[in-house]
């Protein structure tokens, strides 16, 4: 059935939207699995990378209240919380306490009403000058764009100047779906994919690389997914910022929008033709937290070559009824990617290799 | 069944569960699961697990459900209790009950004969129950063979018994994880009884827990050469060892394995070998119609994608679980998500009953 496709693809071909249809309408998910695994393959070997991380959400207060988000809050609102700076070094001290020696934080929050900017620049000289070589992967496109308003400067500035306290990257979250109709029934007040991609192109463009994310599985179509990969494949042509492309599954409990979880089917013939249409992007992430470790695992057979990592602390994807725990220890992380057949490779923010555990 | 021409021998078995590529594994099942049941359905049954008592003098070392008789967790539900839980079975459209306990010293045969009666006068319901240890374990009470002790209990209204109890029938592993379960000839001997005498029953089969490769490929052997004397089982299911809270996880975990986790002796089941297991089951089992997806101790997700690996039924919809959820592991979905888990995995979804006979389509 995907003959035609397989051809192009092992001739190396760039695949065109109405491949990327194809892909997705067909129910040969073993043929696919295998062309992506195989791309997955010449791109890092039989390499499956892992991070020692924590996540950090400063607060959930939020003034955009997204229809497909579980975590946000309004002021004043049950379950509304904001840490202080001092919180959240407290955290990242039991995180280098504990057995893991994280190398990445990774920041996100709400958009809050009341934090200058100058609050997100200390937050980040407090954590840069109490850990010098600990990576700052923070803030995605869409707190990139609060600030940018509420400091007045421009979104180049703003990026120069949260680089300057100590940002080194940032997150891909806020993607969400590029299509205009379903992102304004998914999440109305949150800037345009348009505006999104922007400020990834400026973030590319002042040296701070980001990762990329697809939220799939709620109201959009193929064809709306296709068109979200072919905008990043442009971008990424133009730039080569983003280090990784993350599709993340919809989870639907807790949500305005409410729904069902995408299928185990789905997720991994989502990782198999991202793989194969993103031919500049070095990473397709199987985010654990999202798909569950399971399907994470059986997704690095499709095409997927990095399953996060340890996390510690997960907020986002719980408070929509995630299955999974809230972190993972390494030693698991190293024993699932073991059994899938792969290398596990303990990496660094920038993929930069620090211990290959064969 | 004839349309597979050619039959995987042991050798070649054992060589595709260690060695064979994934994706390939999975893509000939698919093509198997395809061929036995072309019409794009996956089934599954409304039912509930009724574990009339957790009492058992097996005390197996991968359980975390069982208790000794004089401990305060230890139950027997009354007659009034096991009643309510049928009425709200059949009031949730369910058509059969999986009744299984452990092995409690002071419960005879009479209260068996009994309690299958009382069911029966007051319920049109399929009763599935008491895997081959519980029947040996009457048999030996009261000195009756294999076959009498089925014959009374199916004359007081059981209807099929469950495949449980299969664990790894191979008596190395079951020295290891249920030394005073019943030996694997014996298991295979009660299915061949009741099958002899026309009950219709299922298999299973527990592994990562510490058995190799072998083991496996003895147990499926098993199973293929016993259903194609009796073409009794009508399906297999595969699920995975669930170490939470059990003795064989406490053994297994001392202080030689902290550093390394390596270490330990349980070789536990990750997504990637339950699929493995699950598409060589669908490709070794040629006369075993139905291959079940073990949602339960898989997840809803994974799943969906064994319905891709081999399997062609979502088992149950386990209105009550008590067994898995005593080893830390719960997944709770309703009928809904049962249905909406099948669609989303690309297959029309229907409601069987214990015989696979399709009640309902959705």
């Amino acid at each position: 059935m995907l003959q035609l496709l397989r051809d192009k693809i092992l001739a190396g071909e760039r695949l065109t939207r109405q491949d990327a249809i194809e892909l997705f309408r067909s129910d040969d998910l073993f043929t696919m699995g295998r062309l992506a695994a195989n791309i997955a393959e010449k791109y890092n070997g039989r390499n499956a990378y892992f991070i020692v991380n924590r996540h950090i959400n400063p607060t959930n207060i939020c003034i955009n209240r997204c229809k497909f988000c579980a975590f946000s809050r309004s002021k004043g609102e049950e379950g509304a919380f904001e840490l202080t700076i001092e919180d959240i070094l407290a955290k990242l001290d039991a995180a280098f306490k504990s057995a893991h020696h994280i190398t990445e934080v990774h920041i996100v929050g709400g958009l809050h009403p009341d934090w200058p900017f100058e609050h997100y620049l200390d937050m980040l000289r407090a954590i840069r000058a109490k850990y010098p070589t600990l990576a700052i992967k923070a803030f995605t496109a869409v707190e990139i764009d609060y600030m940018a308003k509420s400091s007045g400067l421009t979104v180049t500035d703003t990026l120069k100047a949260l680089k300057n306290s100590g940002l080194e990257l940032m997150p891909g979250g806020g993607a969400e779906i590029f299509a205009e109709e379903i992102r304004n029934k998914l999440c109305p007040e949150k800037i345009s994919g348009r505006r999104w991609r922007e400020i990834m192109e400026a973030a590319h463009s002042v040296g701070i690389k980001t990762n990329a994310t697809m939220l799939y599985g709620h109201l959009e179509s193929i064809e709306d997914r296709v068109d979200h990969l072919m905008l990043l494949r442009e971008v990424q042509d133009r730039t080569g910022g983003f280090q990784a492309f993350i599709p993340l599954a919809y989870h639907p409990k807790n949500t305005e929008i409410g729904g069902w979880y995408s299928s185990g089917i789905d997720d991994l013939k989502t990782i198999a033709v991202s793989r194969l249409v993103l031919d500049n992007f070095a990473h397709i992430k199987a985010y654990w937290i999202m798909l569950g470790e399971k399907i994470s695992q059986v997704a690095l057979l499709f095409g997927a070559d990095d399953i996060d990592g340890t996390i510690i602390e997960e907020k986002i994807t719980h408070m929509a009824g995630a299955m999974t725990g809230e972190g993972m220890a390494k030693d698991e992380l190293i024993g699932l990617i073991k059994k899938a057949g792969k290398i596990p490779v303990e990496r660094d923010a920038f993929y930069q290799r620090i211990k290959v555990y064969e | 069944m004839n349309n597979i021409t050619q039959r995987i021998d042991k050798q070649t078995a054992l060589d595709l569960l260690k060695n064979a590529d994934l994706l390939d594994l999975g893509a000939q099942a698919d093509t198997i699961r395809k061929d036995l049941h072309p019409e794009g359905v996956v089934t599954f049954v409304v039912d509930r697990n009724i574990n009339y008592t957790n009492v058992c003098i097996n005390q197996c070392t991968f359980c975390a459900f069982y208790r000794s008789a004089d401990s305060p967790d230890a139950y027997i539900l009354s007659r009034e209790e096991i009643f309510k839980k049928i009425d709200e079975t059949i009031a949730l459209g369910g058509t059969q009950i999986l009744l299984q306990g452990g092995l409690h010293p002071d419960l005879d045969l009479e209260y068996y004969v009994d309690l299958l009666r009382s069911i029966k006068e007051r319920y049109t319901i399929n009763v599935h129950g008491f895997s081959p240890p519980e029947i040996t374990y009457l048999a030996q009470k009261h000195h009756l063979t294999i076959r009498e002790a089925l014959t009374v209990l199916r004359q007081a209204g059981l209807d099929s018994i469950p495949g449980g109890g299969a664990e790894m029938l191979s008596d190395r592993v079951r020295e290891v994880l249920s030394p005073k379960k019943i030996k694997s000839s014996q298991w295979l001997k009660v299915m061949e009884e009741a099958h002899k005498i026309g009950m219709r029953t299922t298999a299973t089969m527990m592994f990562g827990s510490i058995e190799g490769p072998e083991d496996i490929i003895d147990h499926l052997d098993a199973l293929r050469s016993l259903q194609d004397r009796t073409g009794g089982f009508t399906a297999f299911i595969p699920w995975s060892f669930q170490p939470g809270n059990t003795e064989l996880l406490k053994q297994n975990s001392g202080a030689g394995s902290q550093k390394s986790g390596a270490q330990s002796k349980i070789n536990t089941a990750t997504a990637v070998d339950y699929l493995r297991v699950l598409a060589l089951s669908r490709m070794y089992l040629d006369n075993i119609k139905n291959i079940q997806a073990s949602w339960v101790t898989q997840g809803l997700k994974l799943a969906q994608v064994a319905l891709r690996f081999g399997a062609n039924d979502f088992g149950s919809t386990m209105i009550e679980e008590n067994v898995v959820r005593a080893a830390g592991v719960s997944y709770t979905v309703s009928k809904e998500d049962i249905i909406q888990a099948i669609k989303g995995a690309g297959f029309k979804a229907a409601q069987r009953d214990t015989y696979y006979t399709i009640l309902q389509n959705f």
